[in-house]
């Protein structure tokens, strides 16, 4: 796999900045986690893999952030830098909202001022203004979950990772998180690869649903989703999104068994 | 794009669902019994020690004056003694308050020396598997040659001196340090170990902007024990050191050699409350230190 680039300019909508080419993993006791996965991401594509648990779809996203490596095929990353969002928030619990935001930043060796402002940039954008001396054990789980996320957009990446990041909130949470994820999506026009096992999530989030079946973990089917970018709660409740969901689980059930 | 989004009604949310107290003060009839049953707790946890402390003096003056006799009173001599004969004493605290100087010169040098090996030991292993493989074993030797045996040795290499009652200070203090330095580097998370792998954070930032704070609650956990451990070795040191001016130790051995009762008595004293005040005072730093992230009452501390 190649190395993100760190020089290249952003990169507008349109743009490929991840490809698997037929990457399959298996582990060292013979284990198969996945393959024969192929996948193109581009910028401005929001694309969701949904599968049950242990299907592999944590371990494809781990080989797209380099966490892990493709034991054949290729996985070409090419974006300036990668934002991922963990399951948990992993906040630092010593530093404030402010001084979490600002983690990524500094790793990456940006100036005092510039890892000052963008922390600030991103506490507005998720909604956290006000909050910025708090430590992260007076948050909420959302609110955490928005940190967390701020704490990426730091970097203005543009390839986005998610692995089931709101899969530990209350639902009320979840789905205005959602919302808010798509905003961003919008304005940012990033690449997304997100990872849930809700299908109503990845129907209401995605530009394209893949599903994944396990043992050893594929994708079995691929789902454009029409809807536009402008969408609302309402959506979840409309007949079209009713029949997609419903294909959606019908394919993740016709893959399971 | 400044969308800012709409948090307020969420915390607003979280707020009356994270802290159920407020909706019972309003209905009004739970709460009042609870505040009064933590206040009683509150009390009776000042008041029991109190009078067990009580009922020990009086057991106390029991022994000296219905069991001994008086020729042999020197043996446990009566507590109102400690303060006519000793704390009274211009003879006797002109020895003792220096002592007690000297003892706590000895046991901060050597606490201090062992702080900065221990955490470089500590750090060293954390960083290298080999380095681990090769000196873990040593500081569990460390933790298990009785020292004392080594004592005399000591002596033999360093003289009878200050240095020698530090360097014992030092080994007897060593190994909760290294030991929960240790530990505590070795318990951070994974998840937050992972995104410092994902955006490439070297060796040195790892260590300082991950391991070392997120392991301070462990290194203070292993300084509050060392600092009492080398008191501990302050004493034992002076008992075998006496060259030089004498510490606490050499007290306990004068005055129990002349068979001075109440200043013996006062001295151990006043060894105790060095003990206790070197416990609080770290117990305070560790507070001062971690005390706003991280919640001590969690490892029952």
């Amino acid at each position: 796999m190649s190395a993100p680039a760190p020089t290249a300019p952003p990169a507008a909508t349109g743009t490929t900045v991840l490809q698997f080419t037929d990457v399959a993993r298996q582990f060292p006791d013979g284990t198969v986690a996945l393959e024969g996965v192929d996948l193109t991401i581009q910028r401005g594509e929001f694309v969701t893999v949904v599968g049950p648990s242990g299907c592999g779809k944590s371990t494809l996203l781990r080989i797209a952030s380099g966490l892990d490596e493709a034991s054949a095929g290729t996985a070409t990353v090419d974006a300036r830098r990668i934002g991922y969002v963990f399951q948990d928030a992993t906040l630092l619990p010593w530093r404030s909202v402010q001084k979490n935001v600002e983690l990524l930043a500094e790793l990456h060796g940006m100036s005092k001022t510039a890892t000052n402002q963008a922390a600030l940039d991103a506490i507005e954008l998720v909604g956290l203004r006000g909050h910025e001396k708090k430590l992260p054990r007076a948050l909420s789980g959302g609110m955490k979950m928005r940190a967390s996320l701020a704490r990426s957009l730091t970097l203005d990446p543009d390839l986005f990772l998610f692995d089931e990041p709101f899969g530990a909130l209350d639902e009320i949470t979840r789905e205005r998180l959602n919302d808010e994820l798509i905003r961003l999506f919008v304005a940012k026009g990033f690449g997304a690869l997100f990872i849930t096992h809700s299908v109503s999530e990845a129907v209401y989030m995605s530009t394209r649903v893949l599903v994944m079946s396990g043992r050893p973990g594929h994708i079995v089917d691929s789902f454009e989703v029409p809807f536009g970018t402008d969408r609302t709660p309402e959506l979840r409740f409309t007949p079209e999104f009713a029949k997609l969901a419903g294909e959606v689980s019908h394919a993740l059930r016709e893959g399971h068994s | 794009m400044t969308a800012t989004l709409p948090t307020a009604e969420e915390t607003r949310v979280t707020t009356t669902l994270e802290s159920p107290t407020q909706a019972p003060v309003a209905a009004g009839a739970t709460p009042a019994p609870l505040v009064r049953r933590r206040r009683r707790n509150k009390l009776t946890s000042y008041l029991l020690p109190v009078v067990v402390f009580a009922a020990l003096i009086g057991v106390w003056y029991a022994i000296t004056y219905l069991f001994l006799e008086p020729g042999k009173r020197f043996l446990m001599p009566a507590p109102h003694t400690l303060i006519t004969d000793a704390l009274l004493d211009p003879v006797i605290t002109d020895k003792v308050w220096p002592a007690l100087g000297r003892t706590i010169v000895v046991s901060f040098a050597g606490l201090g020396i062992a702080i900065v090996i221990g955490m470089l030991w500590a750090i060293a292993m954390s960083q290298s598997k080999a380095v681990e493989a090769s000196l873990y074993p040593y500081a569990v030797a460390l933790q298990c040659i009785p020292i004392l045996a080594l004592v005399p040795l000591i002596g033999f290499w360093f003289d009878f001196g200050f240095e020698s009652r530090v360097i014992v200070c030092v080994m007897i203090a060593l190994f909760p340090i290294v030991s929960n330095t240790l530990f505590g580097i070795q318990s951070v998370d994974r998840g937050h170990h992972e995104l410092f792998t994902l955006h490439r954070a070297g060796r040195i930032t790892r260590l300082v902007k991950l391991q070392l704070p997120a392991a301070l609650p462990a290194i203070f956990a292993g300084f509050r024990i060392s600092a009492g451990l080398s008191v501990v070795g302050a004493i034992v040191g002076d008992l075998f050191f006496k060259k030089g001016d004498p510490g606490l130790g050499i007290l306990l051995s004068n005055f129990s050699s002349r068979l001075q009762g109440a200043p013996l008595f006062f001295t151990i004293v006043v060894t105790a409350v060095l003990g206790f005040a070197v416990f609080f005072l770290f117990g305070l730093l560790a507070k001062l230190a971690v005390g706003r992230w991280y919640d001590q009452s969690r490892d029952a501390g």
